[in-house]
């Protein structure tokens, strides 16, 4: 058999649909409109109770959402909360891109949410109880629910999207590399249209519990709103978050026959690992360096161009300073005149979930000409002497943007954005 | 579907009723259905898939203080054959005490 190579044509990919919750608001555009407005979604916890101490007692969590006008209570039972997250989204989505998903070829049509740890909250439950009252008495549901693919299949089951369907789990950037696989997958003609993104629900006592004994999470205990504070000299760490968010990708060919309004163009993907240390990156920032640059080059792009990044920025000592560095590095005087900011400084860190939460962001961005802002930040660090668009949005032209996800791992992941133009 | 006739078991202090009461009443809970739509005539396969059944089984074994081994929940279809079941197995559990 003759396996020579294959020349295919590339399609080119948009976005047409957005959905989102967060814990500014349960909308894409409430939560586009609260980051504009600097909003802030970080407070006390209150999903459970907790011992005062704790080193960490707040964190970003939805504000009274309930799954049951979507999600019917037997349905409930088997779906971790950030499944139901998802489906959320995507519902959301699926609505604002105006496709009827039961017309079509299901097999043209797919998913791919990611998620730093699944169903958690499931996991911590069933353990739980596993160790109150034996084997016997652990939920038959809870392997259904844990699962970090629980969110992707799920969305497959609601919206019968039987095309390319899977789940990616690369820490912090999970929906980074979601979306980034459902562009290639429509690039290359596999799908039409993808759902992807990602969804996080971890604020629960395993989570906290052990990101606090990394020391990874800010202990500001008594300012939870100042606590996110990227690029800030006083940052102590990030805040953990609640949220999903997701997207309609679609080929461009499909999405002008049917006449969709198109909110962007994703033109670009880089990705590398920084095979270094589990949960740090090295002090040049070389993987940020890297998947921007990647994502540059696939979109066919020059430094000069990019307008915007949304910065991975978790309000690390240790991240922020080096995504600071690797943008100095890659951009030159250039970095001088982009802007990147933060919005986990509003929303805190979603995980997960982040990279879909701030594709929108860079989305909107570029659709309306504003970059969001970076709140809390008082003292920029020493040398973090860019425009990080501290404490309000800038209203400025904007093209092209990049949005930055890194996860614990050493995985790196650039995607870039475009004004659609046509 | 001929009367069921419950056996007559030395010792058990739940009636027949309440049993059954329970049981329609934990099923409709756990499956968010209403109350009226489940009888004892209901069969399992028909109200839920398999982990219902076995989250059901547990639900019933919580509620009556009961250990029903897998290998005899398998067998149960209706909620009637649950019922006879639970039946079954309060008498074995008191004795134990």
């Amino acid at each position: 058999m003759n396996r020579s190579p294959r020349t295919i044509t590339l399609r080119r990919v948009v976005v047409t649909g957005m959905g989102a919750l967060t814990d500014l608001a349960l909308t894409a555009p409430k939560t586009w409109e609260a980051m504009k407005e600097g909003a802030n979604g970080v407070d006390t916890i209150t999903a459970f109770s907790m011992p005062s101490d704790w080193p960490v007692r707040f964190a970003g969590q939805l504000k009274d959402w309930d799954p049951a006008p979507l999600i019917d209570f037997k349905e409930q039972k088997r779906m971790d909360r950030f499944a139901m997250m998802a489906i959320a989204a995507s519902d959301e989505a699926v609505r604002d891109c105006g496709f009827d998903f039961g017309t079509g070829d299901p097999y043209r049509h797919g998913v791919m949410i990611g998620s730093g740890v699944g169903g958690i909250l499931s996991t911590e439950e069933s353990h739980g109880k596993l160790l109150q009252g034996g084997v016997r008495r652990v939920s038959p549901f809870t392997v259904p629910r844990l699962m970090v693919n629980a969110g992707a299949g799920q969305v497959s089951i609601r919206f019968n999207l039987r095309g390319p369907n899977a789940a990616t789990a690369t820490a912090c950037a999970s929906s980074g590399h979601a979306i980034g696989a459902a562009y290639h997958a429509i690039q290359r003609g596999d799908a039409d249209l993808i759902l992807a993104g990602g969804s996080e629900a971890a604020v629960g006592q395993l989570c906290i519990g052990t990101f606090a004994a990394m020391k990874a999470l800010s202990t500001r205990n008594d300012e939870p709103k100042l606590a996110s504070r990227p690029f800030d000299k006083d940052r102590d760490g990030f805040v953990l978050a609640e949220g999903a968010a997701v997207l309609v990708l679609e080929d461009l060919e499909h999405a002008n026959a049917r006449g969709a309004r198109i909110y962007a163009e994703v033109v670009g993907y880089g990705v590398c690992g920084d095979a270094y240390h589990i949960a740090a990156p090295d002090e040049q920032g070389s993987g940020a360096f890297m998947a921007m640059k990647f994502a540059l080059r696939d979109a066919q792009l020059n430094t000069t161009d990019v307008d915007y990044i949304n910065a991975h920025g978790t309000s690390t000592p240790l991240g922020d300073a080096a995504e600071v560095a690797s943008v100095k590095r890659l951009f030159g005087d250039h970095a001088y005149k982009l802007c990147m900011s933060s919005t986990k400084s509003m929303t805190g860190h979603g995980l997960g979930a982040a990279g879909g939460i701030e594709s929108i962001a860079s989305i909107m961005a570029v659709v309306e000409g504003v970059a969001p802002p970076t709140i809390n930040l008082d003292h920029p660090d020493e040398g973090f002497d860019l425009n990080f668009a501290a404490k309000t949005a800038q209203e400025r032209p904007t093209r092209i943007a990049l949005n930055n996800t890194f996860g614990f791992g050493g995985h790196n992941v650039s995607l870039c954005f475009a004004r659609f133009e046509g | 579907m001929p009367p069921f006739t419950a056996p007559a078991q030395q010792g058990s202090s739940v009636t027949e009723t309440e049993i059954e009461a329970k049981v329609l009443q934990l099923v409709a809970d756990q499956l968010g259905v209403p109350r009226s739509e489940v009888t004892r005539e209901s069969e399992f396969d028909k109200l839920g898939d398999s982990l219902d059944k076995t989250e059901l089984m547990m639900a019933f074994e919580d509620a009556f203080d009961v250990s029903i081994p897998d290998e005899t929940a398998a067998s149960v279809q209706t909620i009637s054959d649950a019922i006879v079941l639970i039946r079954e197995y309060i008498p074995a559990k008191q004795a134990e005490v």
